[in-house]
């Protein structure tokens, strides 16, 4: 029996201990990326950014690590162990946007890199915006009302 | 609020996001994709109800960073935006908010597909 049948058999049969595994490294890795995020949001409003801006800041500079990390190779690594720990803040959008990009450079940079880029990012990015237009939608009804009892 | 006090507040809060998103993953059958879609829609509803900010001032980046504030952000938008625009605010005001993330991931993808080979595949 080769090591990867048998690892799966293991994982198969041992759920509970695995599942409590999985939940403490997603907890573990989770928390300390928005640790970092939150130092980073201390040091902008630090410098002198003001909160909106310390907060595009913060985002931005995460994407940008995790998209050098998923370049080198080194965030796959990570993300084995960390599950959505990785996935789940804005780092796993940017390894999504990033690993999707570099797979699909043999297909050229048209259909290749500018389709594939969307393949997780698209549907973020569509459902996100849909969310935010329903509401946008009902808040606008909402002020109408307001202002009518005004 | 002394800094090791909000630390460990971020620290537990955004755990939690996460450990949800891996019980999410492990017990259900919710792709990796999904969950983050799932996210993002939930943060514009927190937002919505009105239950982000107050969150936000507690827990700091434990729940901006995971892709909830993502989704919060894009729902602040859009209410600044109709209260500015009016109806026009909500077709406007989302991809305004979360531009700068959306452009940076964006632009990280494709430098980091002209300048490395790809290691591995995932997702």
């Amino acid at each position: 029996m080769d090591s990867k049948v048998k690892k799966e058999l293991i994982k198969k049969h041992s759920p509970s201990s695995s599942l409590f595994k999985n939940s403490l490294l997603a907890f573990f890795f989770g928390g300390l990326i928005c640790v970092i995020g939150e130092l980073l949001l201390m040091l902008y409003s630090h410098l002198g950014c003001d909160e909106k801006t310390a907060g595009i800041l913060v985002t931005v500079t995460l994407i940008f690590i995790a998209a050098i990390l998923t370049a080198l190779g080194i965030f796959d690594k990570i993300a084995r162990h960390a599950g959505a720990g990785t996935l789940v803040p804005v780092t796993g959008f940017s390894n999504a946007v990033v690993s999707e990009a570099m797979d699909s450079k043999s297909e050229g940079y048209v259909l290749g890199v500018g389709a594939k880029i969307y393949t997780v990012a698209g549907p973020v990015i569509l459902y996100g915006i849909l969310s935010g237009f329903v509401y946008g939608v009902i808040y606008y009804i909402y002020t109408l009302v307001e202002g009518m009892k005004l | 609020m002394s800094i090791p006090y909000q630390l460990i507040l971020t620290f537990i809060s955004g755990g939690i996001i996460c450990v949800i998103a891996q019980l999410l993953i492990d017990l259900t059958r919710l792709t990796p994709a999904r969950i983050l879609v799932l996210y993002v829609s939930v943060g514009v509803l927190i937002y919505a109800v009105g239950a982000f900010d107050p969150m936000k001032d507690i827990f700091g980046a434990g729940v901006t960073v995971p892709l909830i504030g993502f989704g919060a952000n894009i729902a602040k938008g859009v209410r600044e935006a109709v209260e500015k625009e009016g109806l026009l605010g909500a077709l406007t005001g989302g991809l305004t908010a979360s531009s700068a993330g959306i452009t940076a991931a964006l632009l990280c993808g494709l430098f980091a597909s002209v300048l490395f080979k790809t290691k591995s595949k995932r997702m």
